[in-house]
């Protein structure tokens, strides 16, 4: 059933994500001021969002496992986490090219730049505190306990930062300017769609990573049995 | 109220076990001492420097103290599985950590009190002019450093990685709370007028200790037993 899932939403994914690629690179208008290189924005900013989408699932997962100790919760977790770091990582590198080209430099302590670097070293020591534990039981509440706890921190280090004057650009989004249209609305419609696609992408490889947790849970499980009755 | 007289209980047993055998306070304070000495060497330390990021400075310093400290506030219980003990005694995991965090803050902002006279003399800096102030944003950042700390301390006690672990986890975790309070301590150290943004830096530090105290203190129990 998965399987036709995945298939399901890669034959709407690849289709759209070709036909973005199209639209954005031979379709739209050069923006006026930053020429060609703004068409990185359509990657970044959707990116972005899909990464903050896989965070939000991490954490109800993860406080889904510490309510009802099911391993299903820590494997959609831990599978969450992963695609959202690939995620955040996008629109990392896409922000990095995007600024060295408007900015003149690859990295500025800026306060959304450090708090999209914070955010994934958080997630990242997520990560490498679940491969330190061999205890599946022991791995997964330790695990939901720093999601928590990252989640909380990630969202006190964007208020924080959120005080500090920043040269990245303001939101652009209508829905984030309370109506007021700052960009075309062809180019807003642009990032939904393109948002979409990349989030059927993010879907895709969760359910994936999803399939691979639970295979190596069965195989830990035989090994155990294995041990066991030797 | 049998919650905190068990961590009272708790931090007196964790702080008397370090003033008999003083392995924390040692090397934490050489240490301490040590990096406050490589920092002059590694720049000129003029007094506009000192003036725009000394409070920075001076928190790296305690943030890898307390490193030090909150790492061995659950390790110090592996030998003889005391920690089993420990678990599986009257006292909640709330007021376990509880006692634990307080004796770490209680050496960690003791550590503080006596690196800031060596910081003033090495820098050149009248640390006491807002004295008081500036020991109440401290005593803040500690409890921030020592909450957070001694949960991760819990968290990573059983693994193979733990001193590697800890400072990676804890570290972005705390920067909200580094953050604030190092432009608290930056301005309070020099004794300039208060920046505008002070009461929002404050607000933010205050509002990061409840927020994790809280939550540290109700998932205790979770991560204590096994």
């Amino acid at each position: 059933m998965r399987t036709k899932v995945i298939l399901g939403l890669g034959a709407v994914a690849l289709p759209l994500l070709l036909r973005n690629l199209y639209v954005i690179m031979f379709l739209v208008p050069d923006e006026m001021e930053q020429g060609p290189i703004y068409r990185i924005f359509y990657y970044h900013l959707p990116a972005f969002l899909v990464a903050a989408c896989g965070y939000l699932t991490a954490l109800v997962a993860s406080v889904m496992y510490l309510v009802k100790k099911d391993q299903k919760y820590d494997a959609i977790a831990v599978a969450a986490t992963e695609t959202a770091l690939a995620f955040a990582a996008v629109n990392l590198v896409t922000g990095m090219i995007w600024g060295r080209i408007i900015w003149g430099i690859w990295w500025a302590w800026d306060p959304r730049l450090t708090w999209a670097l914070i955010s994934w070293l958080v997630y990242f020591g997520y990560l490498m505190l679940r491969s330190a534990i061999d205890d599946p039981t022991e791995r997964a509440k330790n695990s939901a306990v720093l999601s928590i706890f990252g989640s909380a921190s990630v969202a006190v280090t964007w208020k924080a930062i959120e005080w500090w004057r920043t040269q990245h650009p303001g939101p652009v989004l209508s829905i984030r300017t309370g109506g007021v249209q700052k960009i075309d609305p062809m180019m807003e419609n642009m990032i939904y769609v393109n948002f979409l696609a990349l989030l059927l992408l993010g879907v895709i490889f969760m359910l994936v990573r999803l399939r691979q947790e639970e295979v190596q849970r069965e195989i830990d499980g035989l090994r155990r049995y294995a041990h066991a009755a030797n | 109220m049998t919650m905190l007289r068990h961590a009272a209980a708790i931090a007196a047993k964790d702080l008397r076990s370090e003033f008999r055998t003083k392995e924390s306070i040692n090397s934490t304070l050489s240490f301490s001492v040590v990096i406050l000495l490589l920092f002059s060497f590694a720049f000129d330390p003029s007094p506009d420097m000192i003036a725009e990021f000394g409070g920075g400075l001076l928190w790296m310093v305690f943030a890898f103290a307390g490193a030090l400290i909150v790492n061995r506030s659950f390790a110090r219980e592996l030998p003889n599985d005391c920690i089993d003990v420990l678990v599986a005694s009257p006292a909640s995991g709330a007021s376990l950590f509880l006692g634990k965090a307080v004796a770490c803050f209680v050496l960690l902002f003791g550590i503080e009190c006596i690196c800031l006279p060596v910081f003033g003399i090495f820098y050149n800096i009248t640390w006491w002019r807002s004295l008081w102030a500036l020991l109440g944003v401290l005593a803040l950042g500690t409890w921030a450093l020592a909450c957070v700390g001694t949960f991760f301390s819990a968290l990573t006690v059983n693994l193979r990685l733990r001193e590697l672990m800890l400072p990676m986890l804890l570290y972005p975790m705390l920067i909200p709370a580094l953050l604030s309070v190092m432009m608290l301590t930056n301005t309070l150290l020099t004794g300039q007028a208060l920046p505008p943004d002070f009461s929002v830096w404050l607000r933010l530090l205050v509002g990061f200790n409840i927020m994790f105290t809280t939550l540290s203190v109700y998932l205790a129990e979770t991560i204590l037993v096994r």
